[in-house]
């Protein structure tokens, strides 16, 4: 009996960040294609000389350390910031610390990867089709859907990969704004840091061998999703 | 405003370093080229009328219609009953043939006098292609596509942008024969942007010069082409293109007979039933003159006229326009001889002449023509 507790435990242990990992990954990944989608496709078409302003804020946090950026977030996130004031009202007092603080960091910082690619895509595909669409009677709202998103669809895929991996990596800002909470912002990124410093290797060695695995197939799944696609294209 | 059975079109404005000033009217019905060097703006004239670029100091109405007037109103292209063929075909990639065929085609019922799907697919040929990809599809069978694409959007008007261009020969015959149709079946009015004098030749029936942004000269194909004070008259490889009726058919000698207004032509040409339209070329170089009924001759085409105008084109060579017909009242036709010849004919204004065309040198032009 006591045996088996012992072989659960650590794994339970193991497995919350592992679930709240992926939860958070997609639930950021999801808010960010619905809100990067629209700004690519403003980054892209837009002739606004401010434009590339707004372009260089997204990608603040590429080169930004994480621990700005998390102290800016948690700041913003706080009681005092408009983070507190959302929070209010459903009578919390902060965002920071909780699941949707940590959903609002991660879409922060993992924004840029999302947004490059959707851009790069809606960019390279010119005016073209949808001068066609135009031509063909396809309001602006139709062409968008039935031309330019379908067109588009490798960059967003990219971009849904990059910001779920980004996501799974983040480290620094989740830490700075999430806490590490067990159970409530405890991810595996954090979890890992958690269980060395308590001198748990077997459990840092699991963990941390599956995010070697899982950036692996990742990574090496872009790269046959895009020649996939450019041979598609070819 | 109340249809008034024209094309009405004025664009003034910069495009980036370039300036537009180029108004013109042309009948909405047959095929209206628009035709200049490269460079000279027809392209763009042609995104104006589609509402695809905005000069705010534009006009452009259709049959009485209006897309864009001089107090800001303005249709944009989504709202425009037009079809527009690219130089590229511009298919969609994500769509299979038969969708890229019916994106724009209206949901629900079409009208009675609307293009179906059928007639379009038996048209260009394309039904062994509908459920491929465009991109296992030759030049020519995309273009036909895009073609049958703009067409079954029920539009009022074609807008075709050099739709021939980008094609090589065996691509272009496969698409011209096609667009010829298209025009000899009246369905819609069509503008048809080209550099191409041949394909002009072809196709049009009323013509928009263009050069530098402006509009040099619009008229009936034949007005344009024979007016002495414009520069196609006076190129080497002039001519006229007329349109005539087949009178009869001479299958022994392989000749027909086309009557045009003010006479009547013989041309070895492949058989026509009487009664058809067929179009033919002639060159002012294969134009001869004569003050006098040439007696016996091999020259099969003796043709009565009157002189109406005269213009040295070079040193040694000068071009004629004549009215055919012994009261000149017909169609136009080019001569160019040489200096010496038409001094030797002490020719004045609204003289009597004859001119002689070689029948060979016409069946030679529509072999070219149809090549």
């Amino acid at each position: 009996m006591r045996q088996t507790e012992a072989l659960v435990e650590p794994l339970t242990h193991i497995w919350a960040p592992v679930v709240l990992t992926l939860e958070l990954a997609t639930v950021t990944t999801i808010a960010l294609l619905v809100i990067a989608t629209p700004l690519a496709w403003w980054l892209a078409r837009s002739r606004a000389w401010w434009r590339e302003g707004v372009a260089a804020v997204v990608s603040l946090p590429v080169v930004l350390p994480p621990t700005v950026l998390g102290f800016y977030l948690l700041v913003a996130l706080g009681p005092s910031g408009p983070g507190g004031a959302v929070a209010s009202l459903w009578g919390a007092r902060t965002l920071a610390f909780t699941f949707t603080g940590l959903v609002i960091g991660s879409m922060v910082a993992s924004m840029p990867f999302v947004v490059q690619p959707i851009r790069n895509a809606f960019a390279a595909m010119g005016d073209r089709p949808l001068e066609v669409a135009a031509t063909l009677r396809a309001s602006p709202a139709r062409a968008f859907w039935t031309v330019a998103l379908p067109l588009a669809s490798p960059g967003l895929l990219t971009g849904a990969v990059l910001g779920f991996a980004h996501t799974i990596g983040e480290f620094g800002v989740i830490l700075m704004i999430g806490g590490n909470i067990p159970g409530r912002t405890r991810v595996m990124s954090t979890a890992i840091f958690d269980l060395v410093e308590t001198m748990q290797w077997r459990e840092a060695n699991i963990l941390a061998g599956g995010m070697v695995a899982f950036a692996f197939a990742v990574i090496l799944s872009m790269i046959l999703l895009e020649k996939r696609f450019a041979r598609a294209r070819a | 405003m109340t249809a008034d059975g024209a094309i009405r079109a004025a664009f003034r404005g910069a495009v980036g370093k370039f300036f537009l000033d180029a108004a013109f009217t042309a009948p909405a019905r047959g095929v209206t080229a628009l035709f200049g060097p490269s460079g000279c703006g027809k392209t763009t004239v042609l995104r104006c009328v589609a509402g695809l670029l905005r000069l705010p100091d534009g006009f452009c109405s259709i049959d009485g219609e209006v897309w864009q007037d001089k107090n800001n109103a303005f249709a944009p292209t989504y709202r425009r009953p037009i079809g527009y063929v690219f130089q590229e075909p511009s298919l969609f990639p994500h769509l299979t043939v038969r969708r890229n065929l019916l994106y724009g085609a209206p949901r629900g019922g079409v009208g009675a006098r609307s293009i179906a799907f059928g007639d379009v697919v038996d048209l260009l040929g394309a039904a062994l292609l509908l459920d491929r990809s465009p991109r296992n599809l030759s030049g020519g069978e995309r273009q036909r596509v895009a073609i049958g694409r703009a067409l079954l959007s029920q539009p009022k008007l074609l807008l075709m942008d050099e739709p021939l261009s980008a094609l090589d020969r065996a691509a272009k015959e496969e698409i011209a024969p096609f667009i010829e149709r298209l025009r000899d079946r009246h369905l819609l009015p069509i503008v048809y942007v080209s550099h191409d004098i041949a394909e002009v030749e072809r196709l049009a029936d009323h013509v928009v010069l263009m050069e530098k942004g402006r509009v040099i000269a619009s008229g009936p194909l034949s007005d344009v082409e024979s007016d002495l004070s414009l520069p196609l008259a006076r190129a080497f490889d002039a001519g006229v293109s007329l349109n005539g009726v087949v009178e009869a058919y001479d299958a022994d000698y392989g000749l027909l007979t086309l009557s045009v207004r003010g006479g009547r032509v013989v041309s070895p040409a492949r058989a026509g039933a009487v009664g058809e339209t067929r179009r033919i070329r002639i060159a002012a170089r294969d134009v001869s003159l004569a003050r006098e009924r040439p007696g016996p001759s091999s020259i099969l085409n003796v043709l009565p006229a009157r002189l109406v105008s005269v213009r040295q084109v070079d040193l040694n060579e000068i071009v004629a326009a004549l009215a055919l017909g012994e009261e000149g009242v017909g169609e136009r036709l080019l001569a160019r001889v040489t200096r010496k010849s038409w001094e030797a004919l002490e020719l004045a204004g609204g003289a009597p002449v004859y001119a002689q065309v070689k029948a060979v040198a016409l069946g030679a032009a529509q072999d070219r023509a149809e090549e």
